[in-house]
């Protein structure tokens, strides 16, 4: 059988698809978040770290991890459909570009909320120019530059394609974010951030915050996929399919 | 091939000059900008060393970055763009050329006016010799970057505003090795070469990549 690979590029075939998936992702995300929480608080050690513990406080690693993890592939994701809608020209990867934005965005802003939180009782500051601190901050104006420029521009496919093109020359900051551990000069940079690797972590806290990051995975199909709808509609409000919609009374 | 480059650049050059106001505004901005933080912070010797380095910069960024948005508006407001556009010769080259001609108009006088701004802040002469270094390299880097996000908000309105927050946050590369080499030139085992390394280094990726999304961006807006 040949695999129609732009069939669902359509909006009009892929927008009963997105309604139908955004119930299941829910569901994934709330399973996924109660396993993970409650591993993370309930089976997981008190005390974190071998001289200088850090005490329970630590348990907001289930939430700033996963959510910085998420704010970094979430802005490869959104560049991924932005070069695919610029070289196929397909309107719904633009649209999903646009969707995955703000998640993104959120991501960004949790990662650094949390992160400030942990770093008052750990580092005694709630903010530090750590360099992973300060490309993550970068990270977050780069979302918000992109949301800005395409909503500042009012013909849709200039919006569209310009803030991909952005977005791509953003993406330059996301291995610096990556690799912002490995600073170039150690006297220069106060390193908070220490280097580390998923093989040094405790297994039940690296399952917990496995489980939160696929929670957040699960949590964004399904906002991106809500989001997408609406944007669909709004775009696609003069053609006919969505007119047979709304007359139907929104039953796909 | 390099005479178009060298058409344009002089075209610009020589436009620029019929309107020298133009190029010395954004000189005097640099220069207001800088003398007005030792008004704000205090005179005192020591703060003003510690922090003439970074406030330079600071001003160097914003002041190339209000400059940029001339870096294509006449052109497209009079049709030129358009042209450009058409032409056979590749679209990039004719945007490097345009980009040069910004650099030598509100770049290069920045790094000139340099020591009299070092002065201001009672920076030593090694640190003032460095921080041109350091403006030499990273100015370009900065128009280079900035002509992609004029391109891409050519023509919009409040466009000045959301060109900021487009091209300030790629800025800070720049601005972290280029202050940095300063901060560095005035301790004394230190090493400011990695830093004009680094600085060089985006230099030249800005110079490969730079005209290319400049001039996919230009084609956007004009469509």
């Amino acid at each position: 059988m040949a695999l129609n690979w732009f069939r669902f590029a359509a909006p009009a075939s892929f927008y009963p698809i997105a309604g139908r998936l955004v119930p299941v992702f829910w569901v994934l995300t709330a399973v996924l978040l109660l396993v993970g929480l409650y591993w993370g608080f309930f089976e997981t050690p008190d005390r974190l770290g071998g001289s200088n513990p850090q005490k329970e406080y630590y348990r907001i690693i289930f939430i700033h991890v996963p959510a910085a993890w998420m704010s970094m592939w979430l802005y490869v994701v959104m560049v991924g459909w932005a070069a695919i809608g610029l070289v196929f020209n397909t309107r719904l990867s633009f649209m999903m570009a646009n969707a995955v934005a703000p998640t993104g965005a959120i991501f960004t802003f949790l990662a650094l909320w949390t992160g400030s939180f942990w770093g008052r009782p750990s580092w005694g500051t709630y903010w530090d120019w750590d360099p992973r601190l300060t490309t993550e901050l970068i990270l977050f104006f780069m979302y918000i530059g992109y949301i800005a420029l395409h909503s500042a521009i009012d013909d849709t496919r200039r919006a569209d394609r310009a803030a991909a093109l952005l977005a791509i020359v953003g993406l330059v900051m996301v291995p610096l974010i990556f690799w912002s551990i490995n600073c170039p000069d150690p006297s220069q940079c106060a390193a908070l951030h220490q280097r580390s690797n998923l093989t040094q972590i405790e297994g039940n806290i690296l399952f917990a915050m496995l489980m939160v990051a696929l929670a957040f995975w699960m949590y964004s199909f399904a906002t991106t996929l809500m989001r997408l709808r609406s944007i669909i509609l709004t775009r696609e409000a003069e053609n006919t399919w969505v007119r047979d919609l709304v007359s139907k009374g929104g039953r796909p | 091939m390099l005479r178009v480059f060298w058409c344009i650049l002089l075209r610009d050059l020589t436009l620029a000059m019929r309107r020298r106001t133009d190029v010395l505004t954004t000189l005097f901005f640099f220069v207001i900008v800088v003398s007005l933080f030792p008004l704000g912070v205090g005179t005192e010797r020591k703060i003003l060393q510690m922090l003439g380095p970074g406030v330079v910069w600071v001003a160097a960024l914003l002041a190339s970055m209000l400059a940029l948005e001339r870096l294509f508006a006449a052109d497209y407001e009079d049709g030129t763009l358009e042209q450009m556009v058409l032409t056979a010769q590749p679209l990039s080259l004719l945007v490097l050329a345009k980009i040069t001609a910004h650099w030598l108009l509100t770049g290069l006088p920045l790094v000139l006016i340099a020591p009299l701004v070092g002065m201001q802040y009672h920076l030593t002469s090694d640190a003032i010799l460095v921080m041109m270094m350091a403006l030499l390299i990273g100015t370009p880097v900065l128009s280079l970057i900035g002509a992609i996000g004029a391109a891409l908000t050519l023509g919009l309105r409040g466009g000045g505003i959301l060109l900021s927050l487009l091209i300030l946050p790629l800025y800070i590369p720049v601005l972290v090795y280029g202050a940095g080499a300063v901060e560095v030139s005035s301790v004394d085992l230190a090493d400011i070469r990695p830093y004009l390394t680094l600085l060089g280094a985006f230099l030249l990726v800005a110079v490969l990549f730079a005209p290319l999304a400049s001039s996919a961006a230009l084609k956007i807006s004009l469509e």
